[in-house]
């Protein structure tokens, strides 16, 4: 069922948009300052923007409404990456973060704007030009900090020593996501994950910063997730859940 | 009920629809209503988002359909479509000009590579001098960027090219 394996697909990339958008969104009046609350905000709201255009081709797929996925779905149910979920830790650590996110969907968004999938091609094209906006913010900022005080560098290292392992999940293959790659839906792992190596290792280097080299064990299933995802969803779904809202249902 | 309103009357009347984070200018002149069609006794308009994430969406397909109804038009759907994709691009000479009246420095016009245009300098709005420097890419909304003019020493924003 090819339909199948692009429905599963595109939830896993509905789902890293969401959760990095709603966990950049803990920033709001957090940020250390005043302009980076406002860019950072920015950026999570068009993470959250994206997400929803994946979503609602999930619905065209399967059925199932935007509401009904975001809110009323276990943290078994979710399709993100490890990587978005982890909690937003310290400004070095969520600048990161959402830099190695930035890289892989910029290599990513870049062919998927070829898709033979209308669908999939016109919503990535829709959204490249806005992740290159993000691309250059927080290729600026990992630098800055990189090259900043002892202090900034340290918790840069510490941050790419935490996250490195887990961003290599974004380039683990889904359950036959090989027919989507044959049949020119979306690009090969493999290949996004050299382009996108080659860009952070590139960047991360000349921002003084050393590549990891003890890989641990890369999460490989996307229905495994980390306890700090339950917490987030408990946060996220009270509301929808409570009585009020579920008179709707 | 419908075949007593034109289609020129119906682009007449949405461009009197503003924009509702810039209310200078109209959803028409920023090239965000895309097409209108008749079809049986149902008006159709066609609009495009400009940044994906725009929290404005509802809010201006709510207000399509308001002044639709003004006109007497009982059944009226608004489509989005995301293809082709909004460009700063598609934003009127004239809305241009209301845009820097508004102290809103306009996009520059990029042929489709927003990044060719990233260091290129940008002229204050109020004192035309390109002596200016950017002071966040991101702004108060989504589509603008806020710089510093060193000329007249004054803040102002730019809608960012897409
Ligand atoms: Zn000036």
């Amino acid at each position: 069922m090819p339909n199948n394996s692009l429905a599963n697909k595109i939830l896993s990339v509905a789902d890293d948009s969401f959760i990095l958008g709603h966990r950049n969104s803990e920033w709001a009046g957090h940020a250390p300052i005043l302009e980076e609350d406002i860019a950072f905000a920015n950026i999570a709201l068009d993470e959250l923007g994206h997400a929803q255009l994946w979503y609602e081709l999930y619905q065209e797929l399967t059925g199932a409404e935007p509401d009904r996925v975001i809110f009323f779905r276990s943290a078994a149910e979710w399709r993100n990456t490890q990587l978005v979920e982890l909690p937003k830790g310290d400004w070095a650590f969520s600048m990161t973060r959402q830099f190695l996110f930035d890289v892989y969907e910029n290599v990513s968004l870049e062919r998927l704007v070829h898709s033979t999938n209308p669908r999939v091609q016109e919503i990535a094209t829709k959204i490249r030009t806005e992740e290159i906006y993000h691309l250059r913010h927080t290729s600026n900022w990992v630098k800055r900090l990189g090259l900043g005080t002892d202090e900034s560098h340290a918790r840069m290292q510490r941050a790419l020593d935490e996250l490195w392992t887990y961003a290599l999940q974004l380039f683990v293959p889904l359950e036959n996501e090989r027919e989507l790659i044959a049949e020119n839906v979306v690009p090969d792992l493999g290949i996004l994950r050299d382009a996108w190596q080659e860009k952070t290792v590139t960047h991360l280097s000349a921002s003084g910063l050393q590549i990891p080299e003890n890989i641990d064990s890369v999460p490989n299933l996307r229905a495994e997730h980390t306890e700090h995802l339950a917490e987030l969803l408990q946060d996220l779904q009270q509301v929808a859940r409570s009585e009020k809202f579920g008179v709707e249902w | 009920m419908v075949k007593s309103v034109t289609i020129d009357e119906i682009w007449r009347a949405l461009d009197e629809v503003m924009d509702p984070e810039i209310p200078v200018v109209s959803m028409v002149e920023m090239g965000i209503v895309r097409e209108v069609k008749i079809e049986n006794d149902t008006v159709i308009v066609s609009m495009t988002p400009t940044f994906a994430g725009c929290p404005a969406l509802d809010v201006m397909r709510n207000a399509i359909v308001e002044k639709l109804r003004a006109l007497g038009i009982a059944r009226v759907e608004v489509k989005t479509v995301l293809s082709p994709p909004w460009t700063s691009d598609w934003i009127s000479e004239g809305a241009r000009a209301k845009l820097k009246a508004f102290g809103l420095a306009p996009p520059p016009m990029h042929g489709g590579n927003v990044a060719l245009y990233f260091d290129e300098p940008v002229a204050c709005p109020y004192c035309n001098s390109t002596n200016t420097r950017v002071t966040n890419n991101f702004g108060p909304t989504l589509c603008r960027a806020i710089y510093f003019c060193r000329n007249c020493q004054q803040p102002f924003e730019q809608f960012k090219a897409l």
